[in-house]
């Protein structure tokens, strides 16, 4: 659970963007996972099993706030949820806020949730290589508005 | 931990595939590259990327809500804090019937846990709040404020004759003692000296049930889950009340 919590808060914020949103995705995330643990096989991939259901409760989320998932609402969040960052990771929030709903998901879940183009692709549909394409797509679009940041 | 700010930035390997299962990558179909073939910049990407903060308070302050809003939709069967005292660490775990288990930091915190997964639920959680009134007794037991704990206790861990001279034990007070033997005749055994001295090895409540308060017949100390130091401690806080 310990080890699992900064994995799955790490793709709820990267999926979702709002700080607020993903800790609401976080706690349905695993609301629902203790409830579903008993018929967890034993040697089922837990955290696979995590990003899948974070994808279904950051979808809920978004659906709940009745908007797409274009995140960077930082000022309406409550003053003190914010931990410094350093430009970097600020700049890769703000760049990974901008690509395309798909090509911010297959990241998310290929990089930081670990799961494979296949089972990416289960869901977020399509192929795995479409997956696999939109990864490398938003992988670009990630370098280039970072590379034009460097050079601001 | 002596890597020098150039090394945690030099693009390495194994930072580039998705760590879990690389061997799964030829999954999706397709050529499977190592690190998807991705040039330096696209390779500094996606280290960024894996550098996205997971702050520690953020996750604490997660896990207290979880804790709150999954024992209010009773998800959680067994919930668990531990508290400090005089004598290590205490492990406190209750379900919706009661305390149903007090361990020594010598029984293993973490075996005890899933030792309690196996034998009641998987759906166990670190929620302090529901043990607010457990942990408040046993401080106060131990500050030498309270005698007897008034709580609602889950047996459900011993069994049958095991349970029986349990149960009997919350009857010897605070600062008394008994002897196997005395205890074997109280519930109506005084034969089964050997197994009251096994159902108090296996006491899942120590403390609160008072096991520490069973003594040999000829004064010296037995056996004590918690160890023999911790049996001791227990008897001379009650003694000097």
């Amino acid at each position: 659970m310990d080890e699992h919590g900064a994995t799955v808060l790490r793709v709820c914020r990267a999926v979702l963007g709002s700080h607020a949103d993903a800790e609401d995705a976080w706690s349905e995330t695993f609301v629902a996972a203790l409830s579903a643990w008993p018929s967890l096989d034993a040697g089922a991939n837990v955290q696979a099993w995590l990003v899948t259901i974070a994808h279904r409760k950051a979808l809920d989320v978004v659906r709940a706030r009745g908007r797409r998932a274009v995140p960077v609402e930082r000022a309406l969040e409550p003053p003190g949820r914010q931990e410094p960052e350093d430009d970097e990771v600020d700049a890769l929030r703000s760049a990974l806020a901008a690509l395309p709903d798909k090509q911010r998901r297959v990241l998310a879940y290929h990089y930081l949730g670990g799961l494979p183009y296949a089972d990416v692709a289960a869901l977020v549909g399509g192929t795995p290589e479409a997956a696999r394409r939109a990864a490398a797509d938003g992988r670009r679009s990630l370098r280039t508005t970072l590379s034009r940041e460097d050079t601001r | 931990m002596t890597a020098t700010p150039e090394q945690q930035h030099a693009p390495q390997q194994e930072h580039l595939l998705p760590q879990e299962h690389p061997p799964r990558e030829g999954h999706g179909g397709g050529p499977t590259s190592p690190a998807d073939g991705l040039g330096p910049a696209e390779r500094r990407v996606v280290e960024l990327l894996r550098r996205t903060p997971a702050p520690g308070p953020v996750l604490s302050r997660l896990h207290a809500r979880l804790a709150a809003e999954a024992g209010g939709r009773g998800a959680v069967d067994v919930a668990y804090t531990t508290v400090a005292t005089p004598v290590g660490v205490l492990l406190l775990a209750a379900t919706e019937q009661g305390l149903v288990r007090v361990a020594y930091d010598v029984e293993d915190h973490d075996r005890v846990l899933q030792a309690l997964a196996d034998a009641l639920s998987p759906r166990i959680l670190r929620a302090p709040a529901r043990l607010s009134v457990a942990e408040r007794q046993v401080q106060e037991y131990f500050a030498r404020e309270r005698t007897r704990f008034d709580l609602p206790l889950d047996l459900a861990l011993s069994r049958g004759f095991r349970r029986d001279v349990q149960r009997r034990l919350l009857d010897i007070g605070y600062g008394d003692t008994r002897s196997y033997t005395e205890v074997a005749a109280l519930v109506g055994s005084p034969r089964a000296v050997r197994a009251v001295g096994s159902a108090c090895a296996t006491n899942p409540l120590p403390v609160v049930v008072p096991c520490h308060r069973v003594l040999r017949s000829d004064g010296a100390l037995g056996g004590y889950i918690g160890g023999l130091a911790a049996k001791t401690a227990l008897l001379a806080l009650e003694q000097v009340a």
